[in-house]
């Protein structure tokens, strides 16, 4: 058996919308290998969290399947019955999701809800709530017994995530998702989470794929990583590799925004010059153009494909290409 | 929540005495002598003296209150003018008739209102949505008194399925009788939760809790019934509250049509004959009543909702 956990293969998904099609994600190809962390980094609104949703199928109802294949374990998501999805669902694949504010039943107790995302365990109730103290203790968060009686009003955003986190790992998935897990928490916190994070990824062996607006982020905590730009990966790779010597325009800018380690950067949310091109009406030629300090006549018009720099590491941009500087 | 409990009828009863003060006083403050109205023609010097001194209309109004809430902390609501008997006691007697017509009819039409909408929040913009929706709409727009006099001619006259007037006798007797009227007077109210339900839980559908909970792999159901519907049932449990003062008056018309027994008819009857005591004492429990659905459904939805108990 090959050591790849998760693959996604030419990927693409549009929501509906009076507008017409919104072209949310095109092309989307890159994997995960067992045990591995791998971060996906681009400003708000380029498709992160509806690829993530794409993985578990839990998107929103407007979404349209448009080609591509999910392969967890060498099985396309996209084909298997509902009832088989349901079964890896927080059992092979769990998700921490963007909002903690939003992300638990505000009429339940968290005792409840870590007790009802235990329904596929033989173990009783006694044990059960015995697991989920020890989870939310092991997250960080100070007597898990009495807090297990509270709602998620009474918990901070850090706490929540918190919660969020050890729910999410409480059943050892072997692939964890977080959605932007630290974007709402202030710094402090944030590296504690990341750090909690990594250990609880040592002790488990699960594969993380981590999302983040955050380069400094991704580079601290991830193996690897894709860059995203309005729906299109345009830069995957070595995490060290790419922070050093990064192949394309965008990927440069969003180190340039952030370019410390997470516990010394200034908190800022990177801010490129330029508008983002509308996803129900998308520019030929390269996506990036409108906003690329570098383009060239070629880039108006054809599309950069993503290819193979060298082992390991893609970019879409004609720069990379030798005729274009000839 | 016991907290909560305290506070919320506390509230209650501060809200009742400001209705009934107010009662009292805009009932005095209608121009004309209570004693001759009530009197009539049959009214001679010493009967006017002797009444106007029962009812202390002659007292200043300061003192005609708290004479008024001293009998009422002793349950007493005052005599009935024709009959000499005790108005708690006439009253008393007529309310459980109304209070199980009403709450028969908020329970079979909450319970198939609520399936019904859950049913077609589950399965949005299908033909059963779209079908449920057209009931949902005809069932809001009949008034209690026309379905009333329908049932009645169709279920009562025609198909003589079910008694036509009165109470009935013994356990299957009433409900035998009920079941007309309380087919009235909720019949409107399906429609209405239906479609309050169906919103209020497509709306919790949405919400990104709800992902969660299906991101754990909980089964559908589960999701539906606990994690989405108890949040969705909560603006249905304050419109059933608050419903009850509704609910009394479609009451009315149900006992008048039904020739039930009741304190509708009660008032009824007694504003033709300016019985004012029993029109005071009917209004006052009727008000009563309606703090009291009120404060319930504050109290349920604190007891679903953890964010509620913080408020009041
Ligand atoms: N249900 C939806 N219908 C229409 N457009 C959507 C929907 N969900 C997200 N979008 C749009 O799709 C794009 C990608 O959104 P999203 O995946 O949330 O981005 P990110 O997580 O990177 O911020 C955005 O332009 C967003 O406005
Ligand atoms: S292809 Fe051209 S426009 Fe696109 S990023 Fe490269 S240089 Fe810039
Ligand atoms: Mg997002």
């Amino acid at each position: 058996m090959s050591d790849t956990l998760l693959e996604i293969d030419r990927l693409s998904v549009d929501y509906e919308t009076a507008r017409g099609d919104l072209k949310a994600l095109r092309d989307i190809s890159f994997d995960i290998r067992k045990g591995e962390i791998v971060g996906i980094v681009g400003e708000s609104g380029c498709g992160k969290s509806t690829l993530i949703s794409s993985i578990l199928r839990l998107t929103a109802p407007n979404t349209r399947f448009r080609k591509g294949e999910v392969r967890f374990k060498g099985q396309d998501l996209l084909q298997l019955p509902e009832h088989k999805m349901r079964d890896l669902r927080g059992a092979d694949i769990s998700i921490v999701f963007q909002d903690p504010m939003q992300t638990h039943n505000p009429v339940l107790s968290i005792g409840q809800q870590m007790l009802d995302i235990q329904h596929r365990s033989q173990a009783g109730k006694v044990e059960k709530r015995a697991r989920a103290a020890q989870m939310l203790g092991a997250v960080g968060i100070p007597d898990p017994e009495a807090r297990l009686e509270q709602f998620p009003h009474e918990f901070s955003g850090g706490m929540r995530q918190r919660i969020a986190i050890a729910m999410a790992l409480m059943s050892e998935p072997d692939l964890l998702i977080a959605d932007e897990p630290t974007t709402a928490l202030d710094a402090t916190l944030e590296v504690q989470i990341i750090e909690r994070l990594q250990e609880l990824q040592q002790e488990l062996d699960c594969a993380i794929l981590f999302i983040s607006h955050h380069l400094g982020v991704i580079a601290e905590l991830c193996d690897r990583v894709v860059v995203m730009y309005t729906g299109a990966v345009v830069e995957s790779g070595d995490v060290r590799e790419i922070f050093h010597d990064p192949k394309h325009p965008y990927t440069r800018r969003l180190i340039d925004c952030d370019p410390g380690h997470i516990k010394e950067r200034a908190r800022v949310l990177p801010t490129i010059p330029g508008e983002v091109p509308d996803l129900a009406n998308l520019p030929g030629g390269c996506i990036f153009r409108d906003r690329c300090d570098q383009a060239v006549p070629r880039c108006a018009s054809e599309v950069p494909p993503l290819s193979k720099l060298k082992e390991g590491h893609h970019a879409a941009c004609w720069l990379n290409h030798e005729e274009v500087h000839q | 929540m016991l907290i909560f409990t305290f506070r919320r009828f506390g509230l209650a009863l501060l809200i009742l005495i400001v209705a009934v003060t107010t009662m009292f006083l805009m009932i005095r403050a209608v121009p004309g002598d209570p004693v001759q109205i009530m009197l009539g023609p049959r009214a001679t010097p010493e009967l006017q003296a002797r009444l106007t001194a029962e009812l202390a209309l002659d007292q200043p109004i300061w003192k005609q209150l708290a004479i008024f809430y001293g009998n009422l902390l002793q349950g007493d609501l005052g005599t009935d003018v024709f009959s000499g008997r005790s108005v708690t006691e006439i009253v008393f007697q007529q309310l459980p008739h109304t209070l199980w017509l009403i709450l028969s009819s908020i329970i079979w039409s909450a319970t198939l209102g609520i399936a019904l909408g859950s049913y077609a929040a589950a399965h949005p913009n299908t033909v059963i949505d779209r079908i449920t929706a057209a009931i949902s709409v005809s069932f809001v727009a009949a008034p209690a008194f026309v379905v009333a006099l329908l049932s009645l001619l169709i279920f009562a006259v025609n198909l003589q399925w079910f008694p036509a007037i009165g109470a009935g006798e013994g356990f299957w007797g009433r409900l035998n009788h009920l079941v007309l009227p309380a087919f009235a007077i909720g019949l409107s109210w399906v429609g209405y939760i239906a479609r309050l339900v169906r919103a209020s839980m497509l709306e919790v559908m949405g919400e990104p809790h709800i992902r969660t909970a299906r991101a754990f792999g909980l089964s559908e159901r589960r999701v539906v019934m606990i994690y989405a519907l108890r949040i969705a049932i909560l603006p249905v449990v304050t419109v059933i509250g608050v419903g009850m003062g509704f609910l009394l008056s479609s009451a009315v018309f149900a006992e008048i049509v039904f020739a039930r027994p009741g304190l509708g008819k009660l008032v009824i009857d007694s504003i033709t004959t300016r019985n004012y005591p029993i029109v005071m004492g009917s209004v006052l429990i009727s008000t009563g009543l309606f703090v009291v659905s009120t404060a319930l459904a504050d109290l349920i939805n604190a007891w679903l909702d953890p964010r509620a108990r913080a408020a009041v």
